[in-house]
């Protein structure tokens, strides 16, 4: 039976969802030097024409189509082919089957536009965009069906993973590392200086994250009910004390508070909620929320010392945020909270927190290994980086023939 | 006729155009530059990567002043600019051959 309050409900949080990509970009537009904003916004936004054609042909019948031995969805809704306003007999039953796959498209389309944050200033959209089209029908898509998909493996098993702790934060961190591992440093890494050159400009991407991301997680209940409105608080109280905890920190580290890491703490914890916003309470969102303030904010000091050049930060915001946010699900679910989630640790079910620790430990490996693999053969076959004149030059001009600030 | 050059800080602009109105002087042009003397640079820390910031903001002022005036108004300048701080900034005076006023051609201190 279709509800048109679930209806409505869903379509608008497909829409607050879309927002975040645009939103990403200029998250992430701030954080570069000027000379590369206009590149950097690209391959956010390039994400939602390249990743919706891909869903609509292949990726959601990959992910939610009939079943192959809890691996992967058939191809048998190609081209949307059968999937129409009748509702699924099995996903969001109150709501048109295409309405659930508009909206898990949104879903699609950020998760490979979170892994350009960590390869800024250097990758060549080309190669980037070929990637991604990969990347989403070898990782995101199968991942996808794994948790979410009807007759996924790892759901079978019991894992819960409310609006994409694994599927989106985790896919995304650990592709992130792979590309950092294989693309290398940006050029003068450790002795110029890439300090942001517009963070205004983040702040407003903070901004619209945080808006969408109640599309993300409280539409993640796919109806207009008391756990979209769980979802709702919880991912505002962890965006909220994710913030405040990042900027303690770096009060009692460095004497100031910075708006970056205001930013930063934020997108921390609305990232870590993610997998738990539907089924914890508002005390361990919070609670989730300072975890994540805390651990994020040390492993993004971390990798100062690495000499890694994770350029901003999705592995230990994303990644980093995925992992924890999923694990404290294990600890913090309440069936008191909804009937429909599991209890964790702390309401006596120890053995959840062990399937959601196996779950990190999967999805994290099976992303890492085949997205290292993806960008060495591409690297091979067309290579992943601009020229080191390009570089120098900046992506704007360089690949776009276009100047961001002109006087 | 001297040219008098004052690198002063940016917050101090207005004090010293004040000043310089009080005592007659009618024009002058401004120029935002960076630079550091012994007031060196300053670090900024963005989400724990730290950078040293060598090139300080101040603000450059060029006058073209009668050479009877030039300690009179250095003198102002200074005194409108000092904060007692290090990075106060520095005054230079030099020589200027010849002055032309483009729209009547007028020369020397009659085009000041």
């Amino acid at each position: 039976m279709i509800n048109s309050g679930d209806t409505a409900f869903v379509l608008a949080a497909a829409g607050l969802v879309l927002l975040m990509t645009p939103g990403l970009a200029l998250f992430y537009g701030g954080m570069v030097r000027s000379k590369n904003v206009l590149g950097t916004i690209m391959q956010s936004l390039i994400m939602i024409s390249v990743i919706s054609i891909e869903w609509v042909l292949v990726g959601y019948s990959m992910s939610f189509g009939p079943d192959i031995n809890g691996l992967l969805g058939n191809l048998s809704w190609f081209a949307l082919n059968g999937v129409g306003s009748a509702p699924s007999p099995t996903y969001a039953t109150t709501i048109p089957q295409n309405v659930f796959m508009i909206y898990q498209c949104m879903f699609a389309v950020i998760t490979p536009a979170l892994i350009t944050g960590a390869i800024a200033e250097r990758i060549r959209l080309s190669s980037f965009i070929v990637f991604s089209l990969l990347w989403t029908i070898l990782v995101y898509n199968p991942v996808c069906h794994w948790i979410w998909g009807s007759g996924g493996w790892l759901a079978a098993r019991g894992v819960l993973d409310f609006a994409g702790g694994l599927v989106v934060h985790l896919t995304s961190g650990a592709a992130a590392l792979a590309a950092v591992l294989v693309m290398g440093p940006r050029y003068g890494h450790g002795k110029r200086s890439f300090a942001p050159h517009n963070l205004p400009m983040t702040i407003i991407g903070t901004a619209l994250l945080w808006f969408g991301w109640f599309g993300f997680n409280a539409g993640s209940a796919l109806a207009a009910n008391g756990i979209a409105a769980t979802a709702f608080i919880s991912t505002h109280l962890a965006g909220m004390t994710g913030m405040a905890m990042w900027v303690f920190m770096e009060s009692i580290q460095h004497g100031k508070p910075t708006t970056l890491g205001a930013a930063s703490g934020a997108v921390a914890g609305l990232a870590t909620i993610t997998p738990a916003a539907g089924f914890v309470g508002p005390v361990a969102a919070m609670i989730i929320g300072l975890i994540a303030g805390l651990v994020c904010y040390g492993a993004v000091n971390l990798k100062e010392k690495t000499g890694l050049d994770d350029s901003l930060d999705v592995v230990g915001i994303h990644g980093v945020g995925g992992v924890i946010g999923t694990i404290c699900l294990g600890i913090f679910a309440s069936k008191a909270v909804n009937a429909g989630g599991a209890n964790g640790l702390l309401a006596g079910n120890a053995g959840f927190l062990g399937t959601q620790i196996f779950a990190v430990l999967v999805v994290g490996s099976y992303a890492f290994v085949v997205s290292w693999l993806l960008l060495k053969i591409i690297n091979t076959v067309m290579g992943l980086r601009v020229s080191k004149e390009e570089e120098i030059s900046g992506l704007d001009q360089s690949l776009h023939n276009e100047t961001a600030y002109n006087n | 006729m001297k040219k008098i050059e004052a690198i002063i800080k940016p917050f101090k602009l207005d004090d010293v155009k004040e000043a310089l109105s009080a005592i007659g002087i009618k024009g002058m042009t401004i120029s935002e530059v960076k630079g550091y003397g012994r007031q060196k640079g300053h670090k900024e820390i963005y989400r724990g990567a730290e950078y040293q910031v060598d090139f300080i903001p101040k603000i450059k002022m060029e006058l073209i002043v009668d050479a009877a005036q030039v300690d009179e108004i250095s003198e102002c300048i200074r005194t409108a600019a000092l904060t007692g701080k290090i990075g106060d900034g520095k005054i230079f005076v030099m020589p200027v051959e010849q002055v032309i006023r483009v729209r009547t051609g007028e020369k020397g201190n009659n085009a000041i």
